[in-house]
């Protein structure tokens, strides 16, 4: 088996890695053991605040550090950032305040807390406010990685990272890692298959099995969902000619819908989107519950077959 | 700015002038809040903020975040005076591309270091750039300006907490107690019981004030400069639409225009001349 990490620890990690720039802070809603940032707390005690259980708080504290010349990183469970996103919308990303917010224990993977932990919409929502970057890594190198690039955005994000351990895929290739740009981790021409966070490794194993069937698929980790490498989907249009994004978030409005949002704009293709079919969790094991959900390996690949049956 | 009592009140008179002007113009905005807050936002810039009109991002400047935003032709009245913009530039409030936006707006007016319109958001911004100071090892205070309806917004007392927790002493607070909010006298709207003794419950400073009497206001804003191992507030008692007749005390004139006839009188009371 190979190594596996949660992405939230690439998180932790990364903010240890950020420490030697003086003007990187950390904020806390009461949940830095959950997101990790409780490595950074230990070390730099004083560049860390907390903010108690109040997240509203925590993203404009947030804002007035970004507006005197700090970088802060504030985290809770992406569910929870919910709770202040007017905040993020009217203080942050209006003003486009340099806030770097993680939210954790995104999607139904992070699995027994049940449907009120679950969070299906986080990517969604911060999809629509301008100048916010959004994003969700698939493994603990690549979290670390683009963590480590937010100091250089010089506006705000979102960043999904998720409680359960994923496969670790990116180790020696730090260098491909970047803000925006999608990673290939597979070349195939009958189908392209762009997924994000904990489907990323899903989608490598639906490869697998078509591959087996003789079907040779493209595999795509689209990090970055904003802004989007359309660049990257419109070479995969070209060269496949059948699209399935697959996400652990509710089909509207993430990953499949800036994709299928792309597409009827550019070049058309047929795309099948995998993901949480507007329903709600419940708890369950992280396997349980991508399965409950329809997302696993299995309906990533069922999904890849309808695609290629819609080419015309 | 070492500015006498009456050269004080002769500013805050010059800057109600302009509210009222700002928004007979513009037949749109808040004249009530505006008036409420105007002789302690005067009192503060003139006397005690450390800021040059030159070079408004001046690192080391104190902040002021007005956080009962659509006060906004008061600030503007103010930084008009501090020559931080210019009077003709009043003219652009609630003009498309103006400087001056309906709510106050960092990224459209020099000076403005918040960009408001959603109450009880201000004091969680202003609690950030105190710890941001503090962190510099700088002298700079972070002021900002309540509205009192305003703190029915829960996220208000989350920053209260967060701020006295973490002892932020350069955090300053004005209240503007006017007991208006939009749609009625906050006593109507939402009852706010004792509010000193409920910010003293949350570990902070408090001093009341009558908020149009500059004497009081000055040594309001002295007890705020002198108060540092904890945040501080100060609650000032004032009337909505102080110094026009009819907007006193009228919940109708929180967010509306005077007509011709009303603008002529409003002129007339404040001892302006209008050609």
């Amino acid at each position: 088996m190979s190594e596996m990490a949660a992405t939230r620890d690439g998180y932790g990690q990364a903010l240890l890695e950020l420490a030697d720039n003086p003007k990187v802070v950390v904020l806390e809603a009461d949940l830095g053991k959950s997101t990790k940032s409780l490595h950074f707390k230990k070390k730099y005690p004083a560049r860390t605040f907390s903010c108690g259980i109040g997240e509203q708080n925590m993203l404009l504290t947030g804002a007035g550090l970004a507006a005197s010349g700090y970088i802060p990183f504030a985290s809770t469970f992406a569910i929870f950032t919910e709770r202040a996103f007017e905040q993020m919308r009217n203080g942050v990303a209006r003003p486009n305040l340099a806030v770097h917010l993680c939210g954790s224990h995104g999607g139904t993977h992070t699995g027994t807390d049940g449907s009120s932990a679950q969070s299906i919409e986080d990517l969604a929502i911060y999809r629509t406010l301008p100048n916010v970057v959004v994003m969700h890594p698939s493994d603990y190198v690549s979290t670390l990685e683009l963590t480590k690039q937010l100091p250089e955005l010089n506006k705000p994000s979102y960043m999904r990272t998720a409680r359960n351990k994923t496969p670790v895929m990116y180790r020696g290739r730090e260098s491909e890692i970047v803000i925006g740009k999608g990673i290939t981790l597979r070349q195939g021409t009958d189908v392209a298959i762009i997924a994000c966070g904990v489907l990323v490794s899903e989608s490598m194993k639906a490869a697998e099995e078509l591959a087996a069937k003789g079907i040779n698929a493209t595999v795509v980790d689209m990090h970055t969902l904003k802004p989007l490498d359309s660049d990257l989907i419109n070479s995969l249009v070209s060269q496949c000619g059948a699209i399935v994004t697959a996400e652990d978030h509710n089909v509207i409005g993430g990953l499949g819908g800036a994709v299928a949002e792309h597409l009827v704009k550019n070049t058309f293709a047929p795309l099948e989107m995998v993901g949480v079919e507007d329903r709600f969790g419940e708890s369950g094991q992280s396997d349980e519950m991508l399965e409950v959900m329809k997302i696993n390996s299995k309906y990533i690949e069922q999904a890849a077959h309808r695609a290629i049956a819609r080419k015309s | 700015m070492a500015l006498s009592i009456s050269e004080l009140e002769e500013f805050a008179r010059k800057c109600r002038v302009e509210i009222v002007k700002m928004v007979y113009r513009a037949q749109a905005g808040h004249p009530g809040g505006s008036l409420s807050e105007i002789d302690l936002i005067s009192a503060l810039y003139a006397t005690r903020m450390r800021v040059r009109p030159d070079q408004p991002k001046w690192e080391d400047r104190d902040r002021f975040i007005l956080s009962k935003g659509h006060a906004s032709p008061g600030m503007y009245a103010v930084l008009a005076e501090m020559g931080f913009i210019t009077h003709e530039d009043l003219h652009s409030y609630r003009v498309l591309g103006g400087k001056c936006q309906g709510h106050v707006d960092m990224k459209w007016c020099p000076g403005v270091d918040f960009s408001a319109g959603s109450l009880g958001m201000g004091l969680s911004f202003g609690l950030g750039c105190a710890m941001a100071a503090r962190l510099d090892n700088s002298e700079r205070r972070a002021f900002v300006m309540l509205g009192d309806g305003e703190i029915q917004e829960g996220s208000v007392w989350e920053a209260a907490m967060a701020a006295a927790h973490h002892e932020v002493g350069n955090l300053k607070v004005i209240l503007d107690r006017n007991r208006i909010q939009n749609d009625d006298f906050c006593e109507a709207q939402m009852r706010m019981f004792d509010i000193p003794a409920k910010w003293r419950a949350f570990g902070w400073e408090v001093k009341e004030i009558d908020g149009h009497n500059m004497e009081e206001v000055m040594s309001g804003l002295d007890f705020l400069e002198a108060t540092n191992d904890k945040p501080s507030i100060l609650i000032a008692h004032t009337i909505k639409g102080a110094g026009v007749s009819f907007m006193e005390d009228n919940p109708a004139f929180h967010g509306a225009a005077p007509n011709d006839e009303q603008f002529a009188q409003a002129m007339a009371e404040l001892g302006e001349v209008v050609a």
